[in-house]
């Protein structure tokens, strides 16, 4: 009996729920078995980096690689999947688009590590201890996978060549891309695979009627029509935004899209593709003999009732978006107020021989080359 | 970096073309100078400038995008003016968040008789994208995709 295909899943910064979606595939997961051979998977199985190694290059039929990037490690693994690997997949929209962790990229790496181990009010951590990639201790020096100086997703450190969207990807296009695998009949290298084309709302059934919105609302201060379009009722819901492919189980459940899929066919920005949108759709009235900083004034009020939209708006997609982050802009203001003390990179916070613990990772805040994964 | 540094703006002008164009045009009929550092791009309406558009245009290189439109109730069609009005101040929150000063994105209105108004506006454009320097200050950094055969040095901070 020839020897089975082998598939490899990996996490890199995720959080697990991209494994839950594929034991989801209940099942299904015999008819996997039984094609293919699941050799990696340090969620799941024992299989060590080390036996990764030992293959030689391109043995891994398919690896279904979640998670961004966000140290060292990440990259490492990346690349040795990578060329271990003759199909890999962005699976899931932290390695899509940077996802969750990516989140970070609103902030610098070094007010990111000085609120996580320094400042926060509920840390216990008198020495000032930050980790670094290097730390000098009296036995020697040991070594931690570094931060990277901004998330990146997969693409941005390796040839990827397929991505399947979603936080998590639902079960059933998880099939859809296994059975598109094993077929054989596989779609041009960079395509974006186990979804639509189209947006969220063409998934949704909900009764869609013109777009007029006289106030933006959010999901706690009421409970929506269940049956009339989430985004006419003025929740910011992402459908308008999102790629199609989900089945829309988040409006069924009368919950606003929050934008999992990223963007749609033929857009690049989602965030950008939100504000489009929304800019089409907001109602703010007879504006007949108001001033224009009049008008100006009442866009802002009515804007005033959503407090963090690059957040909503680039909640998977932070990475992959046009700016992929906050702009290492000459004199910007920081998102979060100066952190008392100053930068935790200087002045060097320095103990009992410790210098390596104080060095934190320059924020390597650039401009992105426009790589989007669409 | 200021004026004394030779820091030359770069901004890209998105005008309408049934207003703001011809009042660009009237302010050159009017033989008014301005600062050349403005790229114009016509659009058929202001309403048309898409936020990625204007996004595009920063990572790309410029230190600023200006859209003017027309007056409000003075739109071609309508209300594409009062669209791209409600993106722009839409856009301005997000930028911020993004670490971009609201002064590099800048949305005015320009009718086709109003050279002496474009002038003043394109000229404040310049000197406030001028105070605020280059939004990209470090062009090594131009990209920070790693490649495979980059060293790790090169992806990870010291």
């Amino acid at each position: 009996m020839p020897e089975k295909p082998k598939l490899a899943i990996y996490w890199a910064a995720s959080c697990g729920g991209c494994e839950i979606a594929v034991v989801n595939l209940h099942e299904k997961l015999l008819e996997v078995d039984a094609a293919l051979d699941l050799m990696f998977c340090p969620c799941l199985l024992d299989t060590k980096k080390k036996d990764i190694e030992a293959l030689p290059d391109g043995a891994i039929a398919v690896t279904l690689f979640n998670g961004a990037l966000r140290t060292e490690e990440n990259v490492e693994m990346a690349r040795l999947l990578r060329r271990k690997s003759r199909i890999l997949v962005a699976f899931g929209s932290c390695a899509k688009g940077g996802c969750i962790p990516a989140l970070a990229n609103f902030t610098t790496t070094d007010e990111l590590l000085a609120t996580l181990y320094r400042d926060n009010p509920s840390l216990d951590n008198p020495e000032a201890l930050i980790p670094a990639g290097t730390t000098s201790m009296p036995e020697g020096d040991i070594h931690l996978p570094a931060l990277l100086g901004r998330v990146l997703h997969l693409a941005q450190a390796v040839e990827v060549d397929y991505y399947v969207p979603g936080c998590p990807p639902e079960s059933h296009q998880i099939w859809n891309v296994i059975e598109t695998i094993l077929s054989g009949d596989l779609p041009p290298k960079g395509s974006t695979i186990g979804c639509g084309t189209l947006t969220v709302c063409d998934d949704c059934d909900r009764t869609k009627e013109d777009k007029r919105i006289t106030a933006f609302r959010r999901s706690y201060e009421f409970y929506p029509d269940p049956t009339a379009c989430l985004l006419e009722q003025g929740l910011l819901c992402m459908g308008i935004a999102t790629r199609s492919g989900c089945g829309a189980p988040c409006t069924k459940a009368n919950m606003p899209c929050s934008g999992c899929y990223g963007a749609p066919d033929g857009v690049s920005d989602q965030g950008a593709a939100m504000v489009a949108a929304l800019g089409s759709v907001m109602d703010i009235g007879d504006t007949a003999g108001l001033s224009e900083e009049a008008i100006a004034g009442r866009v802002d009020a009515f804007l005033a009732a959503v407090p963090d939209y690059a957040g909503l708006f680039y909640k998977y997609t932070l990475a992959s978006s046009t700016l992929g982050g906050r702009v290492g802009s000459s004199k910007s203001t920081p998102l979060s107020p100066p952190l008392s003390g100053g930068k935790c990179s200087a002045p060097p916070l320095t103990r009992g021989g410790r210098e390596g613990l104080t060095q934190v990772p320059d924020c390597n805040l650039s401009k992105q080359s426009g790589e989007i994964a669409e | 970096m200021t004026e004394s540094n030779g820091f030359e703006p770069k901004i890209i002008g998105f005008f309408c073309n049934w207003c703001s164009y011809a009042g660009a045009d009237k302010a050159g009929g009017m033989q008014q100078a301005y600062p050349p550092n403005v790229q114009v791009i016509r659009v058929m309406c202001s309403g048309r400038v898409d936020p990625q558009f204007i996004l595009s245009a920063l990572v790309k290189g410029a230190d600023g995008v200006i859209v003017l439109a027309c007056h409000p109730g003075d739109c071609h069609y309508k209300e594409g003016n009062c669209r791209a009005l409600q993106r722009h101040r839409l856009l301005l929150l997000m930028l911020e968040q993004l670490g971009i000063e609201k002064e590099r994105c800048r949305l005015d209105y320009v009718s086709a008789g109003e050279g002496e108004k474009f002038n003043r506006v394109i000229h404040e454009m310049v000197a406030a994208v001028r105070t605020l320097g280059p939004l990209m200050p470090l062009p090594e950094h131009d990209s920070h995709t790693i490649r495979s055969d980059a060293p790790m040095s090169s992806v990870a901070a010291p």
